[in-house]
């Protein structure tokens, strides 16, 4: 694959990031199409977290573009790139401790208020989030005493009042159990039916091969490897990468 | 005698709990490798283990001592050593400044440096170079020479091959052989699986915070590729 | 060619002495990660030692050297780092600024408690009786030759111990990485009490040679060190070699100011103010810094205040200040005056600093700026320059906000604190000035103006009764205006700003407006505060708004409760009431009264909640128990009835306004029904606290493990075997 899809929502070209002489990300290039699950996966320090953050535009690539909806985007800062339909979660949980579920959610709800043309009222839009994650017998309680998986979907809720078109998840089922994690499945399912277009970076991996339609392995800060989950299980590279060598 | 056990050792961290329950042992002049895919709970298990990370629950025992809440700098002293993920150096001091700091420990400069250039010539050739410099495989050889140096009855060894080239990876692990035939005890985290599966007397896989299989590292190898990847 | 000599000498010299200074400063902070606004002031202390010992009696130079410099520095310094710094360690910038700023106050108030103020100690340079060293073109004083040779000797110096002794070389190394040390075997803790001797010495080293300069007194000398921090600054805190490069600048600047600028009424200011400048510039030109998320979990909890709180807030202050207006004489109403307009601008510091978390030293700048536009567009009482004076400081607010927004943390609070000394070194003592003939500005027209009291309806206010009535009014309105903003949309989005910029960012928030109109608000609203000031000291001078007040404010804020509008009134009624009522009751304790904002602040700065939460935690069984509150809203009326015929005078009716609460919250606890204290109980328990803190905030119960339990997955589930 050499070029990202034309066609693709959000697209990623060639993008390198350098921290002093260390490579963390070595000529990216991956994209994410409209309702799509796309996988990234890939060893500790492969450079998801990085690739987010390229993406979101917290961290200026050395080199290479991305573009959404064929915008580029490369030289715009965070919270223009949200505003053109970019949302992510965070890896190290980014909430707003101080603020209880609903509050955190209505911040989101309110900026985009703020910028868009939106004529619906935002209270009514955070209401509907919230029984969508499934939070409404917690909707009051500060985030701070939450346990780390409803965390995470207070996160994903707050995108959902961004109206995203293309979603970053970064590793969304840490610290959830096994039946929040099905539950999320089963969102992530309908978000993308909706034609969002969502990249899951996750760490576990049958939650990535139930929901993911494409699955690129990233390792050393390259793309090794893109295809169907099917085919990445089979894949000597993906493996290699994994396990090392495979002959010991 | 048992080096090091952890005996149902529980643990969160930055609110995410991600070790339920670990019973693990190394015995004398054993390598034990500890796999697992990135979030599994590895590095915390070594981390709680240094005393780096106290756990919620459950023993830390060195030498058949336990030692929980024991500080990190007295178990160093006492020849437990921990090489951390993703370089254990410090970047912006020379060579000779890395292994300065050994001398902590007790032991004398003159020794470090010989115990460190027997092993690692190529490090004396860079001696008065800053370490952040040098290149990530004589970066991880600074790391473990710092390791060695004490002369450590334990290593803990964590993640020793990211962002590493394979070739290099293999070069450190040979060490890691050699250091294990000398009868040092060595607990490895990695994820770069086959290779210290080569090196390893036993091996457990670390799936989600639980220990999931573990047994001879001939037993492991096909179990692996279902934790990594799911197939 | 001889003068610039000259001045190049004295520029060096100054370099000398901000190099040593801000070496030490560079060195307790990149080995122990805090920023010591206090530092300037052991330097300070150091030279009130030295001078003691010296000249007071009579020891020999060398002997007083040694012992201020080799022994008190060191020791001073190791008891800071084990006494009040090692605790700090996890906590946010904002308690970290707040304790070592509270450090900077005790200190001045300390060495004004020990050397009393206003008596002259000529301190004179070293050998200052030789004769000038003979170069030639020009001449160098044996004490600019020692100072420049010491800053030569600390510079090797600290280069060997760093590159060459073991325990050096473990500093650098606990910057790089503190957690690493440990496994190495090195002690973090003894790396970090060596940084702190060596710090210390070096800022007493400073502080003995710079002070024959400026001459020893307490305030000005341990704020001279904004130079040195200036310095350190240009190494960004970290690097010693720039930070000497950039003592020298520093330096240089300030002696070809002192040489070549014109000798006006103008610009001398200018020159004083000069470093400040630098260092405004410097933050400018700093790269910006990343986005970052959340750096240290704040332990924070401020209540979303109610309606009704809100309104029974504003409704107490109003009659209390109604009740102080009636009864107090004019004279103590001068005084006690002062609580509102003040409150006012701790309110400012509200929205700020609790909510956006963006922090601020110079909101009295801005008050003094409110206080300026009420003396000139006020003139004659008209109101309307109240709204002048609120736009005009939030303009300015603005203004600095504009470049200061790149700014966080400790560096937005050094930008914010060099505004404050160009404003109060500088622009406040600039006489009247024409501009280019279009206009004039008149600041305090070099000395102090007059302020006409507030004239509406053809009705005077300028009986302190009255203004503090209109105070106390404003105040409450302003805390109403504060709360609704708490409750409403912008409140909600400083709230989730401070906690991690990087997600707003990402949700499409626009930080920089956000940022620029919280801090236009809050200059806005300490403007106002500055100029309800202004009518009730009738006559204002540059004093009467300067940094260090800015920083008492500041701090003692903090310890009321910075995140709720009772931490503002805490603030205002502690510095302007209880000080002064306390001196009054007790004449003597004029002497250290001085000590009292900043020992509070290092003992209380680092409870995160505030003074004010615990108070009002006390309280609240009192507003469950409507018949109690209702018998002691009757009993103070009858108080005060009694107050007002004279029956009773003022100390018995201060004595009953005290007693009358407590009684009744003790009366409330008593009463409460059994079942509604099982019920308060059960609250306590179920609060929402984060299931870290349990067993530390309250013991752990059968609930609690319960839920752990159901956290960890251990009831539901069972071993899952890969295969």
């Amino acid at each position: 694959m050499t070029s990202a899809d034309d066609k693709a929502r959000l697209s990623v070209q060639g993008v390198t990031v350098r921290f002093g002489g260390n490579i963390a990300l070595d000529d990216v290039t991956l994209a994410a199409n409209p309702g799509c699950v796309t996988g990234l996966i890939g060893p500790n320090g492969a450079g998801k977290t990085t690739l987010f953050n390229v993406i979101t535009g917290l961290l200026a690539p050395n080199a290479g573009i991305v573009t959404m909806n064929d915008r580029n985007m490369t030289k715009l800062g965070p919270t223009r790139r949200a505003r053109l339909g970019l949302a992510r979660t965070f890896q190290r949980l980014e909430l707003f401790s101080l603020l209880s579920v609903r509050e955190n959610i209505r911040v989101a709800a309110d900026i985009r208020k703020g910028w868009s043309r939106d004529k619906d009222n935002p209270a009514d839009a955070v209401e509907k989030i919230i029984d969508r994650i499934g939070l409404r017998d917690v909707a009051d309680a500060r985030v701070d005493s939450l346990p780390t998986g409803q965390c995470r979907l207070v996160e994903l809720g707050r995108c959902l009042a961004t109206k995203p078109q293309v979603l970053l998840l970064d590793e969304p089922a840490s610290g959830q159990d096994e039946t929040e994690t099905a539950q999320f499945a089963v969102l992530l399912d309908e978000l993308a039916a909706e034609g969002m277009a969502v990249v899951l970076v996750e760490h576990d991996v049958r939650l990535v091969m139930d929901v993911c339609h494409t699955v690129n392995v990233l390792d050393f800060g390259r793309i090794i490897a893109v295809g169907t989950p099917e085919q990445i299980q089979q894949d000597p590279a993906v493996l290699a990468a994994y396990l090392g060598s495979t002959t010991p | 005698m048992n080096s090091l056990e952890l005996r149902g050792i529980s643990a969160a961290y930055d609110r995410i709990d991600v070790l339920f329950n670990i019973d693990l042992v190394v015995p004398e002049g054993n390598v034990i490798a500890l796999l697992g895919p990135n979030g599994a709970g590895k590095s915390t298990l070594l981390r709680v283990a240094a005393g780096l990370h106290g756990p919620a629950s459950g023993d830390v025992l060195v030498a058949g001592r336990r030692v929980n809440g024991v500080p990190p700098e007295e178990l160093a002293r006492r020849g437990m050593c921990l090489i951390p993920e993703g370089r254990g150096i410090f970047p912006n001091l020379t060579v000779r400044e890395n292994l300065r700091m050994m001398t902590f420990t007790g032991t004398k400069l003159s020794d470090v440096e010989e115990r460190s250039f027997t092993r690692f010539p190529r490090l004396k050739e860079r001696i008065g170079q800053t370490a952040g410099t040098l290149s990530g495989g004589e970066q991880q050889m600074l790391a473990m020479a710092r390791g060695l140096a004490t002369d450590p009855a334990l290593l803990l060894l964590d993640e020793l091959s990211m962002g590493l080239a394979p070739i290099i990876v293999e070069e450190l692990y040979e060490i890691v052989a050699q250091v294990a035939s000398e009868g040092v005890s060595i607990l490895v985290v990695e994820q770069f699986a086959s290779t210290v599966l080569g090196v390893a007397d036993y091996a457990a896989i670390l799936v989600q915070g639980r220990i999931v299989r573990a047994g001879q590292p001939h037993e492991l190898a096909e179990d692996l590729s279902k934790a990594y990847l799911g197939a | 060619m001889d003068k610039f000599l000259t001045f190049t000498i004295v520029g060096l010299t100054l370099a000398a002495i901000y190099a040593i200074i801000a070496s030490g400063l560079v060195l307790t902070y990149t080995t122990t990660g805090i920023f010591n606004f206090a530092h300037g002031a052991a330097g300070m202390l150091a030279a009130f030692t030295y001078w003691q010992f010296r000249f007071v009696w009579g020891w020999p130079t060398p002997l007083a050297l040694v012992v201020v410099l080799l022994v008190f520095g060191p020791l001073f310094g190791v008891l800071l780092e084990t006494v009040i710094m090692r605790g700090l360690e996890g906590t946010t910038d904002t308690v970290k600024l707040v304790v070592s700023i509270s450090l900077l106050l005790f200190m001045i108030a300390l060495a004004q408690l020990i050397w009393a103020p206003g008596i002259s100690r000529p301190l004179p340079g070293f050998l200052a009786g030789n004769k000038p060293i003979n170069l030639g073109a020009t001449t160098i004083t044996w004490h600019q030759a020692i100072t420049i040779g010491v800053a030569i000797a600390v510079a090797i110096g600290l280069r060997l111990v760093l590159t060459r002794a073991r325990i050096g070389i473990a500093m650098r190394a606990a910057v790089d990485d503190r957690s690493l040390t440990t496994l190495n075997g090195a002690k973090p803790n003894r790396v970090s009490m060596l940084a702190w001797a060596m710090g210390t010495s070096l800022a007493a080293l400073g502080g003995i040679l710079i002070a024959p300069g400026p001459g020893l007194e307490a305030a000005s000398l341990s704020l001279l060190i904004v130079s040195a921090y200036a310095a350190a600054v240009f190494g960004r805190l970290r690097s010693l070699p720039l930070t000497f490069l950039g003592a020298i600048v520093i330096g240089l600047v300030e002696g070809y100011l002192a040489g070549y600028l014109p000798q006006n009424q103008y610009l001398t200011g200018m020159r004083i103010a000069s470093p400040a400048i630098i260092l405004f510039i410097v933050l400018l030109v700093l790269p910006n810094p990343r986005l970052r998320g959340r750096m240290t979990r704040s332990r924070e909890y401020f209540p979303t205040p109610t309606l009704a709180g809100a309104i029974g807030f504003a409704i107490t202050v109003v009659i209390g200040a109604v009740m102080l207006a009636t009864t107090l004489s004019d004279p103590d109403l001068i005084t006690y005056g002062r609580v509102f307009p003040i409150g006012i601008v701790a309110l400012s510091l509200v929205p700020l600093v609790g909510f956006a978390g963006q922090i601020s030293l110079c909101q009295l700048s801005f008050a003094g700026i409110g206080a300026i536009v009420m003396a000139h567009l006020g003139a004659g009482g008209d109101p309307i320059a109240l709204v002048w004076a609120v736009l005009i400081a939030a303009a300015v607010g603005a203004v600095v906000a504009l470049p200061a927004l790149r700014l966080s943390g400790i560096y937005l609070a050094l930008g914010t604190a060099a505004f404050a000394v160009i404003l109060d070194r500088w622009l406040f003592n600039l006489p009247a000035l024409s501009v280019f003939g279009l206009f004039d500005i008149n600041l305090f027209a070099g000395g102090s103006v007059s302020v006409d009291a507030i004239e509406l309806f053809g009705r005077r206010f300028d009986d302190p009764g009255t203004q503090m009535i209109i105070s106390a009014v404003t105040f409450a309105l302003v805390a109403l205006l504060v709360i609704w903003i708490r409750r409403g949309r912008l409140g909600r989005r400083l709230l989730a700003m401070k906690d991690s910029e990087a997600a707003c960012a990402t949700l499409g928030l626009n930080l920089i407006w956000t940022k620029l109109s919280v801090f236009a608000l809050s200059a806005g609203i300490a403007g106002l505060g500055g100029a309800l000031y202004a009518t009730q000291l009738t006559s204002i001078q540059p004093g009467n708004f300067e940094l260090v007040q800015s920083l008492q404010l500041f701090a003692i804020t903090v310890v009321g409760g910075i995140g709720a509008v009772g931490g503002a009134l805490f603030a205002a009624l502690s510095l302007y009431a209880f000080l002064p009522l306390l001196t009054t009751l007790w004449p003597s304790s004029v002497r250290w009264v001085g000590l009292l904002p900043g020992g509070a602040g290092i003992g209380l700065g680092r409870n995160p909640n505030g003074a004010v939460h615990d108070v009002r935690e006390g309280f609240l069984p009192l507003l469950a128990a409507r018949a109690v509150l209702a018998a002691m809203c009757v009993a103070v009326a009858g108080a005060y009835v009694l107050r007002l015929t004279n029956v009773i005078d003022n100390w018995a009716f201060v004595v009953l306004l005290i007693v009358f609460p407590v009684l009744a919250t003790i009366a409330a606890g008593l009463s409460k029904p059994r079942a509604v204290e099982a019920a308060a109980g059960n609250d306590e328990e179920n609060r929402d606290i984060p299931l870290e803190w349990r067993g530390i905030d309250r013991p752990w119960t059968k609930a609690d493990l319960e839920q752990l339990d159901r956290y960890l997955g251990l009831n539901e589930m069972e071993f899952h075997d890969v295969r």
